[in-house]
This record gives structure tokens, sequence and C-alpha cells, in this order.
């Protein structure tokens, strides 16, 4: 049963990795769609748009994201439905997400000068015109570093899912130490693996910025 | 005679529990210049603000360029194209170039072609005199050019009406000459103008009417000669008075 730690269980780990970057990526992508989407009920001036997103937002926000998962892997169960493993693991982290990235935006959102809405509202532009061609574009550049740091969380959040057996490259690196007793060594690989997805994040956001200040 | 281009009509605003505006009624007919003056917290601002819906009142009816202004988001952007408004602070968008702040209205509200809304921002930027900056970012230019901007951006939507609110009050001294000048070509060219103003001179020499707020009423109006000359309230020749002093 015990093996020395090798090239198949790198390739194992690699293929964790692989798991954990197609989770990364649906949960930015799903949590950014609907975390904008509630970032702009937040903001609109409907009361009941508004009261959803508050409570959404504040309910996810306190919840632990293991609760999250938790919840979404075994709540279908009292329905008698066994949601597979990746799509609960996927949705869990994309509702869980989306909650902060509304949050980053909004944020963002409001942190336009108001002025900027009166101008344009005074030039015909409608709420949405308003939006797109002259909030966002200024809300973008205040939201990029908060949202690429978000994305790293996101990213290292993955590992959670682990929890409910979904085989990320943390649960690769469980699997893999618990059958060379050489952890260390594993969990290093499995650091390292970490470092090379979420460093060039970080890089690519600080050259994104770069450019966003040179052109201003 | 002829419809008023802006005609209020008892107007009633209240923030809360505070009155703002109480039965303010005005007509400013086409082709005018309205200097409106008044001590700080009269009502100049909130007032201008109605008549573009930017606040919404409570009494009274406004009506610009034979629209009623009513709070249903459609018919306010109909109404607004018809009304430029130049506020204090600018607020030009700071991301865009000059063109494109000027350009943006044209192209996104009014569905102009490109090429047509280029065409107008050349034009507007060559009444305000600043063609050479069509390419500039706001934060390079001086607060007068800036605001000289933002008032070519309001007439590229070719407005019936326009509304300064203190156009020049956050501008260095020496830089408010400049934008004057352009309200006076404006106001030379025919275009109707309400002017919230503290330049007396302006109100003096390009207003043909001239109306005091006070108390968040109108409390006296008339042509620019006689209110200057023979005010009748003593409220006015108080405030007439003190600014002459500054
Ligand atoms: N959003 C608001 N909420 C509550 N009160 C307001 C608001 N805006 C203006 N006010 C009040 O309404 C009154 C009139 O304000 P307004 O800005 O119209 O005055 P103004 O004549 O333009 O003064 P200024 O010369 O200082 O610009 C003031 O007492 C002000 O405090
Ligand atoms: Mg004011």
């Amino acid at each position: 049963m015990i093996h020395q730690f090798g090239i198949h269980d790198i390739l194992y780990l690699l293929s964790g990795a692989g798991w954990t970057l197609i989770l990364s990526a649906v949960t930015m992508i799903g949590g950014g769609m609907i975390g904008f989407c509630v970032a702009l009920m937040r903001i609109s001036s409907s009361h009941v748009l508004h009261g959803i997103a508050v409570v959404y937002i504040e309910l996810i926000q306190s919840t632990p994201v293991l609760m999250v998962v938790f919840l979404v892997y075994f709540g279908p169960g009292i329905f008698g439905i066994e949601l597979p493993k990746f799509p609960a693991a996927a949705l869990a982290l994309v509702v869980y997400s989306s909650a902060f990235f509304a949050e980053i935006w909004r944020g963002a959102i409001q942190s336009v000068p108001r002025p900027q809405w009166e101008a344009s509202s005074a030039l015909a532009l409608t709420w949405l015109q308003q939006l797109r061609y002259v909030i966002l574009p200024q809300a973008v550049r205040v939201s990029l570093p908060p949202t690429v740091g978000f994305m790293v969380q996101v990213v290292k959040n993955t590992s959670v899912t682990s929890i409910v057996g979904f085989v990320d490259v943390s649960r690769a690196g469980q699997l893999i130490s618990n059958a060379t007793f050489q952890p260390f060594r594993v969990y290093l690989w499995v650091a390292a693996i970490y470092f090379v997805i979420c460093y060039p994040m970080s890089v690519i956001s600080r050259r994104i910025e770069r450019k966003f200040n040179v052109r201003r | 005679m002829s419809m008023p281009v802006v005609s209020l009509k008892g107007i009633t605003k209240s923030y809360g529990t505070i009155q703002v505006l109480r039965d303010v009624s005005l007509d400013v007919e086409a082709g005018e210049v309205v200097a409106v003056i008044g001590r700080s917290g009269s009502g100049k601002s909130t007032m201008l603000r109605c008549i573009n819906g930017l606040e919404s009142i409570q009494g009274g009816t406004i009506t610009v360029a034979g629209h009623v202004v009513t709070q249903t988001a459609k018919q306010l952007r109909e109404l607004r194209r018809e009304v430029g408004m130049v506020f204090q602070s600018f607020n030009l968008f700071p991301h865009l170039t000059v063109e494109q702040n000027i350009s943006l209205a044209p192209r996104i509200a009014k569905k102009m072609a490109a090429e047509q809304a280029r065409g107008i921002a050349c034009r507007v930027l060559e009444q305000v005199g600043l063609s050479e900056k069509i390419d500039a970012y706001p934060q390079q230019l001086s607060g007068g050019q800036q605001q000289r901007v933002a008032i070519a951006r309001s007439l590229a939507m070719e407005p019936k009406v326009m509304l300064f609110d203190e156009v020049t009050s956050a501008l260095d001294p020496e830089l408010t000459g400049e934008v004057l000048k352009v309200m006076e070509q404006l106001a030379e060219r025919g275009m109707t103008m309400v002017v919230v103003t503290h330049e007396m001179g302006f109100a003096r020499h390009v207003a043909d009417n001239v109306v005091f707020m006070h108390k968040g009423t109108v409390w006296e109006q008339g042509t620019a000669e006689v209110f200057f000359d023979s005010p009748r309230t003593p409220e006015l020749q108080q405030f007439l008075r003190s600014s002459k002093v500054k």
C-alpha cells in the first residue's frame, strides 16, 4: 500500500490542480455574474430589490464557506436528490462568492461621485446607459485590486470542497500523503501549485492597474 | 404672446419637514437670459434642479419646451434632451476624452452616428474656443477649460434652454472671465438661459431679467436696470449692498 512519492503522484496532483482550476473558473464566472446582478439590485432605487440583495449578502457573508458547502451538498438529500460532487461544490462556491463580488462591486460603484450620476442623467441617459458608459468604467478601476484579491481567495477557498470528497489539488494531496507517508514533501508540492496559480493573478492585476493609471 | 420656454407655476418643495421652495412662479421666454441671485440656502439650486427633474416637487407645475415635468423616467429623458445643465463642479466624465464627453449623449441618447456626433463635438468645441483640446482628458485641462467643455457638452444636445448653477464659483478668479465670455456669446446667439450666479456684473449686463430668491421664493424680479438701480424690497436692497461691499 505504502509507496514512494513519484511521478504518478505528481500527475495525480496535477489532475487535482486541473479540477481546482475548473472549479475556480466556474466560481468566478458564475459568482461574478450573480454578484454583478446582486450589486445592481443593491444600488437600485427599488426597495424590494434592494432589500432582497441586502438579505442575500448579509446571510451568505455571515455563513462560513464550509457551511455553505455542506448545505448545498446535503440539502437536496432531504428531497431525495443527490447532487454529484462537482455541481454541488461549484454551486456552493458560486453562491458564496457571489455575495462577496456583490459587495466589492457595490462599493466600487458607490465610490463614483454622485454628481457623475446627475450629470449623465441631465444628459438624458437611461439608468443602464449611465451605468454602462459613465459609472462602471470608473468603478472598474476602483474594483480591480479587491476583485483580483478576492479571486485569489476563491482559488484557495476551493480546497474546502474536499470535505465532501471532491478531488481538487488539496484533496489529491491528502490522498497521496496518506498513501506515501511523506506529507511534508506532498504538501510542499500542493502549496507550490497554489502559488503557481495565484501569483500570476496578482501580477496581471498590477499590470492592468498600471495601464489604467497611465491612461488617466 | 408666445409660450414661455420655461414656466414654473406655484412650485413647492420640501426636504422632509423643511420647506425649501414656496410658491415659486417664473416664466422664461425664448431667447431670454434670466439671472437668479440670492443668499446661500435661498433655494436657487433647488429651483434650477427642479426644472430638469433632478429634484421632484410636491406642488405646482413646471413646463419646459412643451413638456410637463413629471417623474416617469421616459418623460424625464425626453425633457432632458431639451434642457442643458452646467454644474458648479463641472462634472466631466474623467475616463473619457473631451470629444467622448461631448459626443456621448448625442450618440447614446439621440442614437446619432459616430461621424455626425464627432462633427457636432468639433462645432461646439469651436464655439467655446477649445478646438485644440478635443483629444485631451479632463484632468489635463484647467478649471476654466473644463467648465467650457462642460458647456460644450450641454450644447451638443442642442437644448432649447440651458441652466447654469454657479458655474464660475469653483474657479480661480482669473479663470471666471473666459467662462463668462462663453456664456455671454451664447446669450448673444439667442440661447434661452437661466443663470444662478454671484457675478453681479454678468447679471446686470448680460441678463434680460434678474430674479432675487429669498426664503425659498421669488422675492423680487425685474429687468436688469430696474432691478439693480431701484430695488423695491428692503431685503433686496440689503442684499445688493452687501454684495457690492464684497
Ligand atoms: N438634499 C437635501 N436635503 C435636505 N436639505 C437640502 C438638500 N439640498 C438642499 N437642502 C436645503 O435646501 C435649502 C436650499 O438649498 P439650495 O442649494 O437650493 O440653496 P442655494 O440658494 O443654491 O444656496 P447656495 O448659494 O449655497 O448654493 C438649504 O437650506 C439647504 O440646506
Ligand atoms: Mg446652490
